[in-house]
């Protein structure tokens, strides 16, 4: 181009319009060169007063909606780990990927983090199928997965802490709760239709069938996504079961709830115990649609206690005055404190003396927003289970609190 | 060597082009780039042989399918379901109710393994499965499709119903399928590490070879009477019907083929990512396919490969770099490219390739003659 005298005519308006729409290409070209360079050092993102973790969620897609608020939180933790002094006098650098609702980006991501940055843990994945896919990346690259979200269990990686609760944690107390509280005998069980809802409910149906000898009258599955409830609904009118036992996902919640709302199914009439809203859900569904109906969930926002108040306070001057948290944006914001207290205890960020120190047993968070957490030798933490009842400001009251429960992610009997 | 040029090359520049393709898969990117961004190069060219179907299928056929996916989603799961029954030995899962059936399955309550996964213990039979399956299944839809006339949109619709109801069935199916989650954690291939670099490596270049003889292939395939054909089809459907050509058997073989080029690439994306899910099966990643080759030039086999490239080199980039924008910026490279590259970047080397030939001539005149520059511009311009 430099010899412009070559052909000076042609070099129009389109010609000129051509080249700046190569700019794209050449801003891509230019980043393809920088991927050759060299990672910093062999070992860890680590220098002498910095180091580098990750973050990897959706930040796009269908899953944006539901792991903002974990990334946020996480944000919020690191913040306050680097203004209280950060881990072993460094300070701690973010680099955050996008998810992009979409697992196989998530095992790329995984492994960009890990093998090019060179990240000493990774917070991220929400959807158990994200993990599934990065969790070979992981155990392969040796990384470590701070995973926040209540999920089905039978998972047990050295490297992958879980910072929710597993199936049992979350549902075995709420049955037992309903059954006593309630009276109830018979259960209507609904869920979306893949693992965790699949898992969750064989276990709740051993459970109710062997352990409160009650009885299952009906089991249904909906395709994720789905908005149609009639047929189901239907169901549930003709069998009137004592509980709706429910594990309905995502957006197909607001139609589900709408639509028992619309045929007239509310609390005063109906028992109604689900095990998959959390206020970030209630946002979307409304609190006027679910006022009177129970969630178990470990963590509810309204929960007063000061560890709790002074979380909430400093969320919301970070994140607006809007933001809700739900159980996961609260199970996220424990992962960058536990991976602290682990990392302290071992005095080096290398993997595999962390995941040592965290399998001792005696990695605990006292100032836990949900109260207090232990670490299990098995990578998941010592909670209790809460149940909720919704209100119409979208808040839940918490009407029951278990003891400490030990997580136990392949539960004998019920599988 | 006249049938080296016309009917496996093209021409002299089909020959040009493919050694350049050639020589920055083979020898630029290993070169230049570390394993972690080798292995993601060899992800993206198996989205290219998808889009070479499609250059096919659509570019030279007239026929838009909205349903590659469905094809590279066979030949994905394929593969999956050998290495997934070789990672699930009774050694491996004896943590299970039932040992030695894979970890979804046993999930799910199945204590036994269903009777189509049997096959899948052969890795001859798999391999056999990845190209038969697909062109079994795209003989179906074709024939189904063609027979009774039925082309351009409908046809469109009808694959993308289609790959709506194959990911319906896999998702629905999860005690057979893997569900949502896809079949996952796949480790060895007949007792061998796929997931170390080395193996990665040689992944990457068993797929640059297979890519490089499916354009021989197509390229072969277009110069052929057969091609001919298949233009002429595109252009006036009719005439070539009242000329006693049989068009939907021609139209069932392009897609047939179509569909056993993109089961490949499935088939190669599994044994380099270790995973395969219903989310490359459905309708998005069906319609990147057909971004890339609308990107690359739906009329350039090559070109569809740059095409591929560059959309995910762009999409890689921009979410590493802008996490939080990097789709707007992918918005941005799609209307650039139709607005100012509406023939892709095919045309790109069409509009702009005779300008680099024309300059070195320039400069050969330049040093070689002695001429002044004036003369040499002059020179030139008498030429064009």
């Amino acid at each position: 181009m430099s010899d412009k005298s070559d052909n000076q005519r042609s070099w129009g308006r389109r010609k000129v319009v051509r080249a700046l729409g190569a700019l794209p290409l050449g801003i891509i070209l230019a980043s393809q060169l920088s991927w050759a360079a060299p990672a910093t050092s062999t070992g860890q993102a680590v220098t002498d007063d910095t180091v580098t973790v990750g973050i990897l969620h959706s930040l796009t897609g269908t899953m944006a909606i539901s792991e903002t608020g974990a990334q946020e939180a996480e944000k919020l933790a690191i913040k306050q780990i680097n203004e209280s002094g950060g881990i072993l006098g460094r300070q701690i650098k973010i680099i955050q990927e996008d998810g992009a609702s979409d697992w196989p980006t998530f095992a790329e991501k995984s492994r960009k983090l890990l093998v090019n940055d060179k990240v000493a843990a990774v917070f991220g994945c929400w959807t158990s199928a994200s993990r599934k896919a990065a969790l070979p990346v992981f155990e392969k690259e040796n990384g470590l997965l701070y995973y926040p979200t209540f999920y089905e269990g039978l998972e047990q990686s050295k490297n992958v802490i879980y910072t929710g609760q597993e199936a049992t944690q979350q549902i075995l107390d709420g049955l037992n709760w309903v059954a006593k509280e309630k009276g109830a005998k018979t259960f209507y069980l609904i869920g979306s239709d893949y693992i965790w809802p699949r898992t969750s409910m064989k276990i709740a149906r051993k459970h109710i069938e062997n352990v409160l000898g009650g009885k299952v009258v009906g089991e249904e599955y909906k395709p994720l996504g789905d908005t149609q409830f009639g047929s189901v609904i239907n169901k549930i009118r003709l069998k009137k079961p004592d509980v709706i036992y429910a594990a309905v996902v995502g957006g197909s919640n607001v139609a589900w709830f709408k639509q028992l709302k619309a045929a007239g199914i509310n609390s005063k009439k109906q028992t109604l115990l689900t095990i998959s809203v959390t206020e970030d859900e209630v946002l979307g569904i409304g609190g006027e649609n679910l006022e009177g109906f129970y969630s178990i969930m470990k963590y509810f926002q309204s929960q007063d206690n000061p560890n709790n108040v002074a979380f909430v306070k400093a969320f919301k001057e970070m994140w607006g005055d809007d933001s809700v948290i739900g159980d996961v944006t609260q199970a996220a914001y424990l992962g960058p404190w536990l991976w602290k207290a682990a990392v302290e205890k071992a005095g080096t960020f290398d993997v595999d003396a962390v995941v040592k120190a965290s399998e001792e047993g005696d990695i605990e968070l006292t100032t836990a927003p949900e109260g207090y957490v232990k670490l299990h030798p098995n990578h998941h933490l010592w909670s209790k289970a809460r149940v909720g009842m919704w209100k119409k400001d979208g808040q839940a009251e918490v009407v029951y609190t278990s003891e400490l429960i030990e997580p136990d992610p392949f539960p004998e009997g019920y599988q | 060597m006249s049938f080296v040029y016309e009917k496996l090359f093209g021409d002299k520049k089909g020959l040009i082009g493919f050694c350049i393709l050639a020589a920055l898969i083979l020898v630029v990117f290993p070169v230049m780039l570390d394993s972690f961004r080798l292995n993601l190069v060899g992800k993206y060219l198996t989205y290219a042989f998808a889009a070479v179907s499609l250059v096919l299928l659509w570019g030279y056929g007239g026929t838009l399918s909205l349903g590659q996916g469905i094809f590279f989603g066979i030949g994905g799961y394929a593969m999956a379901m050998f290495l997934k029954l070789e990672a699930s030995s009774p050694e491996n899962t004896a943590i299970q109710s039932t040992p030695g059936i894979p970890d979804f399955m046993d999930w799910n309550q199945i204590t036994e393994l269903p009777l189509f996964w049997m096959p899948f213990h052969s890795f001859s039979f798999t391999l056999f499965a990845v190209l038969v399956v697909p062109t079994i299944f795209a003989y179906i839809i074709g024939a189904a499709m063609f027979k009774r006339r039925v082309g351009g949109v409908y046809f469109a619709i009808i694959t993308q119903v289609v790959s709506v109801i194959l990911t319906v069935l896999i998702v629905g199916q999860q005690g057979l399928t893997g569900g949502i989650n896809g079949i996952t954690d796949l480790r060895t291939l007949n007792g061998w590490d796929i997931t170390s670099d080395s193996a990665k490596t040689l992944f990457y270049f068993i797929n640059c070879f297979l890519l490089l003889a499916v354009i021989i292939a197509s390229r072969f395939i277009l110069t052929s009477k057969f091609g001919r054909i298949l233009l002429a089809m595109r252009d006036k459907e009719d005439r070539v019907r009242f000329s006693g050509y049989d068009v939907a058997n021609f139209k069932i073989f392009i897609f047939c083929f179509a569909a056993m080029i993109s089961a490949i690439g499935g088939a190669m994306f599994t044994l380099q990512v270790g995973f395969m899910s219903p989310s490359f099966v459905g309708i998005v990643p069906s319609i990147e396919m057909v971004i890339f080759a609308a990107i690359g030039g739906r009329m350039s086999l090559i070109g569809a490969v740059y095409g591929t490239l560059l959309i995910n080199f762009g999409k890689t980039a921009f979410s590493e770099s802008f996490p939080e924008l990097w789709l707007f910026l992918m918005g941005g490279l799609f209307i650039a490219v139709v607005m100012f590259f509406p023939n892709g970047l095919a045309g790109l080397w069409e509009d702009y390739g005779h300008h680099l030939t024309k300059r070195l001539d320039f400069i050969k005149n330049l040093f070689s003659k002695s001429k002044s520059a004036a003369d040499a511009i002059e020179l030139k311009g008498s030429k064009s």
